[in-house]
């Protein structure tokens, strides 16, 4: 290669990596406030400040959900299979919300430990597949299922998401 | 071996053999991507959660792909420009620029119409979504600066750096769901694995991204020859072409 074309070569990758080298240490240096959301653990564990506005992310418990019969009130519990989080919400929630799917909770904690949730957005996973499908993966787990493993089914089926 | 790059990268060869490629890649393009989008949209099967809305992928999902694929080639289009000082290369990125900023736009687009009623958002800021927003800013940087120029080769120059450095958000848009919390989901496909969805779903997907592909071909080229033409008015060659068009050649 002629020398000028080297030095324009060098030139350039030490500027590319220079520009990737600031860019790196800045979401380094951000990464805590790059999250999207809180996971409950870290609820939990006091990192989330009381009254000031959050996401909290995790997966719907099952047989948490409870719904108000006259009003919008809905309560459900979001779990990260080590910590559980309560949540308060009034609205009108998103098509994928259901019990063992991944959710994302705007609201603000307060001192009991309940987030009041002003957002609910559900959280999909990478996972495609026909109706009939999953139907035959139910029945076949339902087959399988004995009480002892009916934790492994539920962790199975919630796994990729958060 | 540089007889060979100095042919590739003669305007007047380009210009003669893209005539011959461009019918093939507007007519396969066009066919792969109604074929897929009556596949796609009428014949797939619907998503065991998210029904017909699942269908958004078929759009979504090659807009993505193509946003950072087109960016891929004009950085390594401005890498041949600024070492070896082909013009044609410039031509080339300065060509794909506006199909990659519609395409990100798309992918944005397509995005948020899924996001209402799967997530119950249009919009989040969220570590996937606001680097492909970032993207397309710079997408609009780089055909703006182009154009801020009172020279072409200076525009040319800056458009290039501006490109090259971009070229850092590909990393990070890709493994923005991996590295950080987000909204978006990730990845379906992989090199490695399985893809995690069914061939009746895929196929039609498969159809999609390389018909879109072979019409982001068929865009470039054609805006490239344009450029060559542009260019070079007065070229002895450019002249013989313009008379015997006349000639009804």
């Amino acid at each position: 290669m002629n020398p000028r074309r080297r030095q324009r070569l060098i030139i350039i990758v030490v500027l590319v990596a220079l520009a990737g080298i600031a860019i790196g240490l800045t979401l380094y240096s951000l990464r805590a406030n790059m999250n999207l959301f809180y996971s409950p653990t870290r609820i939990s564990a006091g990192e989330a400040s009381v009254g000031r506005s959050l996401r909290a992310g995790g997966v719907v418990r099952d047989d948490s959900v409870q719904r108000d019969q006259q009003t919008l009130d809905v309560t459900f519990t979001v779990t990260d299979f080590e910590e559980d989080v309560p949540v308060h919400y009034r609205g009108i929630l998103p098509d994928l919300f259901r019990e063992g799917q991944g959710v994302v909770i705007v609201g603000t904690l307060d001192e009991r430990g309940w987030i009041e949730a002003s957002e609910v957005l559900a959280k999909h996973d990478e996972n495609y597949m026909p109706p009939e499908v999953d139907g035959a993966l139910k029945a076949a787990e339902a087959r399988r299922a004995t009480p002892s493993d009916t934790a492994a089914v539920a962790e199975r089926r919630t796994s990729g998401t958060p | 071996m540089w007889p060979i790059i100095h042919k590739l990268g003669s305007p007047k060869w380009f210009y003669t053999m893209s005539g011959r490629w461009l019918p093939f890649l507007w007519g396969s393009g066009t066919i792969l991507v109604v074929l897929g989008s009556l596949w796609g949209l009428a014949f797939a099967p619907p998503d065991y959660q998210q029904g017909d809305s699942f269908r958004i992928l078929y759009v979504h999902v090659p807009a993505a792909i193509l946003a950072q694929s087109c960016f891929a080639l004009m950085a390594m289009c401005s890498l041949i420009f600024l070492v070896w000082r082909i013009k044609l290369a410039d031509m080339v990125a300065g060509a794909a620029a506006p199909f990659g900023a519609a395409m990100t736009f798309g992918a944005l687009f397509s995005g948020a119409v899924w996001g209402v009623p799967t997530w119950g958002t249009w919009w989040v800021w969220d570590a996937r979504l606001t680097s492909m927003l970032l993207m397309l800013f710079l997408y609009l940087g780089i055909m703006a600066l182009r154009g801020a120029f009172a020279s072409r080769d200076g525009g040319a120059r800056a458009a290039a750096i501006l490109t090259l450095v971009g070229v850092i958000n590909l990393p990070i848009i890709k493994y923005s769901v991996v590295w950080w919390n987000t909204l978006h989901q990730g990845a379906t496909f992989s090199l490695t694995e399985k893809p995690a969805m069914p061939a009746s779903m895929w196929l039609p997907l498969l159809l999609m991204v390389i018909g879109f592909y072979l019409l982001f071909a068929a865009v470039t080229v054609a805006r490239t020859r344009n450029e060559i033409i542009r260019r070079q008015p007065t070229a002895r060659w450019v002249r013989a072409l313009v008379q015997g068009g006349r000639h009804g050649l």
